[in-house]
């Protein structure tokens, strides 16, 4: 009879895991036709191109090591990233809590004197402590003068790049770099171990798994993690029952920024091993790792698995970059169409559409 | 209309529901809140299409798209929620959507002329060039029926129109609509109160859980007929309210003040005392200090002036979390939005507010197993019906979501409690039921203040009634003296009564 009735848009009551699950393989799968668009474009075939990110990340053990090395920033930082998002704290600005992070270690590494094998410990805790102070900024400002989260985290991105940069131009620069823009190489004290053969810098890669787990207990189990999800939840129940918002902003976004900071530490002495442009130490992490979180719906234990999807999708980007010559910003555009459909799926979790048309 | 049916996810809200109303009267549509009232003239009004059913005007069948059909047809709908512009002038919101005057410029002198016309025939005064914002809410909904009229409106539907009125303002707006009916006009007429039927209306039509009961002849019929239609049930009118020692004294309040959230003074000088085993309450038109008197004592906004001593702690400088552990209770006014997380389970909005501490904390971690424990025993006894301790409390029903608050709330007997609006929104069964635990917990010794807007209520509750008009207190009077039109003139503000007792 009318538009309303073939269309059917009903609130589902309950969310079953099976949906979330079918959802978010939709979404991607819908991303995955809509940048086979982009690749036709250019003049090869999107079954070509996906065979070769999957085979190019996964198939060789070169190609896994460096699936690894990519995972393991986003994995850090996507965990941090569920329970701020939890906290309704839209931290934005996790590339700049790495770079800080990355900053204090290479501080550590190269100017504090230090028994040597206290180094890396030190370096992880600076690293961490850095990104922490530098993800407080936005959260001092939000709750003592309202002012927005996602532009004040986001700003501050730059204004880190920025500092790397003056810091590796100037002060830091190293004089053994020849005149490049970058610092002295880190002593062997200040080096994270590797596999042998790979860049994959296993000890970050073991404390991001036990972040997940820490960060999952945290929020589910504990008495803060009841309060971060009220306030997350709804901010009003919060003021009445006596929660008090600072604190939990402020305990989001100390944890969220530090474990962007020792994804930064992890960078820095695990894979460059000194202190370098921004663009090459970080190949936007703290963006991608957004991504992370919100496909793993702000489940900490989630980003385990979406933070090691997004790594095979960055190293097979590099292996397309080599073997089809395609620029690399075809994988950020395939990372954008990820969450942009991530996003437009939310409301298919919540609602059920039908199609009825009706005989008349 | 003629077996509308609209179902909406999980419920049918219109279910084979046929409605006649004869032009020239007033037709009450009377049923609880969920009953499908809304619904039904939403549809008549083009908001909602119907599924099935179709709607007939004299005797021929219409199609009402949009509001904008409906008023072609001469359908105008004046909502519970008016439909304003705050920051324009009277006529401006009566033009709106309109295509007044010529070309891109507004003319309105002919509107002032037809608008002043009206005004006059109807008893609906109102200056046609003042903000609505300067209104209240009275006017403002004089400023509603009159857009409708402009338009030209044979038939107006009425949705709760007194819910926000006083006694006197009502008893005008029923002469008016008398007026509107003498001059050929029909009007459905929204309500769940059954005094309002009996008062205002030619003929009724009970709903009941989205299908009609009857359609009966006011005349012929009685109040408690009407009330056992809409229920389903026998209805007592009276609950037994025993009589209950008055204690000691508990709370002191004293030249309380407080702004609110436009930072405009909303309490001027608040002072009462209310004792051990009483319910105080207080009666106001809605956005007369009710709201921030609330807040203000449970720590949830600043006090700028006063005291407020809840024996020797002073409530006006505590926080809600130090309020909350004095033994302080507090039923939200909105109990959806405030009072409860939607997302979270029964178990975990049980113990909003006492997850810190044994039982349901220890060390860092909470205990489900006492949280479960916890939620088992209070929906047992508060009847809190749902399939499990594990159901968000986004699906409960109104009645059970307040059930669920009550439960949190007095567990651990309080000695004070903070009650705003108890049972608005709820059907009677859980009206009823609420009023009833209040009353137990006067028994037992607390001080209850039960703010509402319900006159009712508040005459059945309360063993003394305090009227708040623009932030003052306009007296204090014990219940057995109170008369209903001495409240009506309070709560307008054109009646102060000393305060002395």
């Amino acid at each position: 009879m009318t538009r309303a009735n073939w269309i059917r848009i009903e609130r589902r009551p309950t969310l079953s895991p099976w949906v979330v699950l079918g959802v978010s393989v939709a979404a991607i799968a819908a991303a995955l036709i809509a940048a086979g668009i982009f690749f036709k474009a250019y003049g090869v075939s999107p079954w070509r191109a996906y065979h070769l990110i999957i085979t190019g990340a996964l198939g060789s053990k070169v190609g896994i090591a460096e699936t690894a090395r990519r995972t393991i920033p986003l994995l850090l930082i996507g965990v941090g990233l569920t329970v701020a998002f939890r906290a309704l704290f839209w931290n934005i600005g996790a590339e700049g809590q790495l770079l800080v992070g990355a900053i204090a270690a290479t501080g550590v590494a190269l100017f504090v004197p230090m028994p040597e094998f206290l180094r890396l410990p030190v370096m992880f805790v600076a690293g961490f402590v850095g990104g922490a102070m530098w993800g407080l900024v936005p959260a001092v400002l939000k709750v003592k003068f309202g002012i927005n989260d996602v532009i004040s985290t986001l700003m501050l991105n730059y204004v880190a790049g920025f500092i790397v940069q003056w810091l590796i131009l100037g002060p830091w620069k190293g004089p053994t770099a020849r005149g490049f823009a970058y610092t002295d190489k880190f002593p062997a004290s200040a080096m994270i171990p590797r596999i042998p053969g790979t860049t994959v810098h296993w000890p970050t890669l073991i404390l991001g798994v036990l972040a997940a787990v820490i960060a999952y207990v945290w929020v589910a189990r504990t008495r803060q993690g009841f309060e971060i999800r009220v306030v997350g939840e709804n901010p009003h129940a919060a003021q009445y029952a006596g929660i008090s918002q600072t604190k939990v902003v402020l305990a989001v976004m100390l944890v969220s920024g530090g474990l962007a900071g020792l994804a930064g530490v992890g960078e820095v002495a695990g894979v460059q091993r000194m202190l370098l442009d921004p663009a090459k130490l970080s190949l936007g992490y703290g963006y991608t790792a957004i991504i992370v979180a919100w496909l793993a719906r702000r489940n900490p234990l989630a980003v385990i698995v979406t933070s090691a999807l997004f790594g095979v999708i960055m190293a097979g980007g590099d292996v397309i970059k080599v073997s089809l010559g395609l620029p690399f910003q075809l994988v950020n555009v395939f990372n954008g169409l990820i969450l942009f459909f991530l996003i437009g799926s939310e409301m298919f979790m919540r609602y059920r559409v039908s199609f009825a048309w009706r005989k008349r | 209309m003629r077996g509308i049916v609209k179902r909406f996810p999980g419920v049918i809200a219109n279910d084979e529901v046929d409605l006649v109303v004869r032009q020239g009267e007033i037709h009450c549509l009377l049923g609880e809140n969920g009953a499908g009232k809304t619904t039904l003239m939403r549809i008549l009004y083009g908001l909602y299409q119907p599924d099935e059913g179709e709607i007939l005007l004299n005797g021929e069948a219409i199609r009402v798209a949009s509001p904008k059909a409906a008023l072609a047809h001469r359908i105008g709908m004046v909502h519970q929620h008016f439909h304003l512009v705050p920051t324009l002038s009277v006529e401006e919101n009566v033009v709106l959507g309109l295509s007044e005057g010529t070309g891109p410029f507004l003319r309105l002198r002919r509107t002032r002329e037809k608008l002043n016309r009206l005004a006059g025939e109807y008893g609906l005064q109102v200056d046609s060039q003042a903000k609505i914002w300067q209104l209240s809410v009275g006017q403002q909904q004089r400023v509603e029926i009159l857009k409708a009229l402009y338009r030209e409106a044979d038939i107006l539907i009425m949705d709760e129109p007194t819910s926000v009125l006083t006694p006197q303002e009502v008893d005008a707006l029923f002469g008016t609509l008398r007026t509107l009916v003498d001059d050929g006009l029909t009007i459905v007429f929204i309500t769940h109160k059954l005094n309002e039927v009996m008062e205002v209306s030619d003929r009724v039509t009970v709903l009941r859980k989205g299908k009609v009961v009857a359609t009966v002849e006011t005349a012929t019929s009685s109040k408690a007929e009407l009330a056992r239609l809409m229920v389903g049930r026998e209805v007592v009118f009276r609950i037994e309210k025993a009589t209950a020692e008055r204690g000691e004294k508990i709370l002191e309040v004293k030249d309380l003040h407080a702004n609110n959230d436009r930072g405009l003074p909303a309490l001027r000088g608040v002072t009462f005392d209310l004792y051990e085993g009483e319910i105080l309450g207080v009666a106001g038109v809605s956005g007369n200090g009710q709201h921030e008197l609330s807040e203000v004592l449970t720590g949830l906004r600043k006090a700028t002036r006063g005291t407020a001593y809840l024996e020797t702690n002073d409530l006006a400088k505590c926080s809600a979390r130090e309020i909350a552990d004095f033994g302080v209770a507090h039923v939200p006014t909105e109990r959806i939005r405030a009072g409860t997380v939607p997302n979270m389970t029964i178990r975990e909005n049980l113990i909003l507010k006492s997850y810190r501490a044994r039982p349901f904390c220890r060390w860092v971690f909470l205990d489900q197993n006492a949280a479960t424990e916890n939620a088992c025993h209070a929906m047992r006894e508060y009847e809190i019906s749902a399939p499990h301790d594990g159901t968000a409390a986004k699906n409960l029903s109104g009645g059970n979501i307040q059930r669920l608050v009550l439960a949190r709330e007095l567990s651990g007997s309080p000695r004070f409690i903070v009650a705003a609006h108890p049972t608005y929104g709820l059907d009677v069964g859980a009206t009823e039921q609420v009023r009833q635990v209040l009353l137990d917990q006067r028994a037992q010794g607390a001080g209850v203040l039960v703010i509402s807007e319900d006159l009712d209520e508040i005459l059945q509750l309360s063993d003394r009634i305090l009227v708040l008009f623009g932030g003052e207190v306009m007296g204090i009077m014990q219940t057995a003296e109170a008369e209903l039109e001495e409240i009506g003139l309070m709560m307008a503000g054109s009646h102060r009564r000393e305060v002395a007792v």
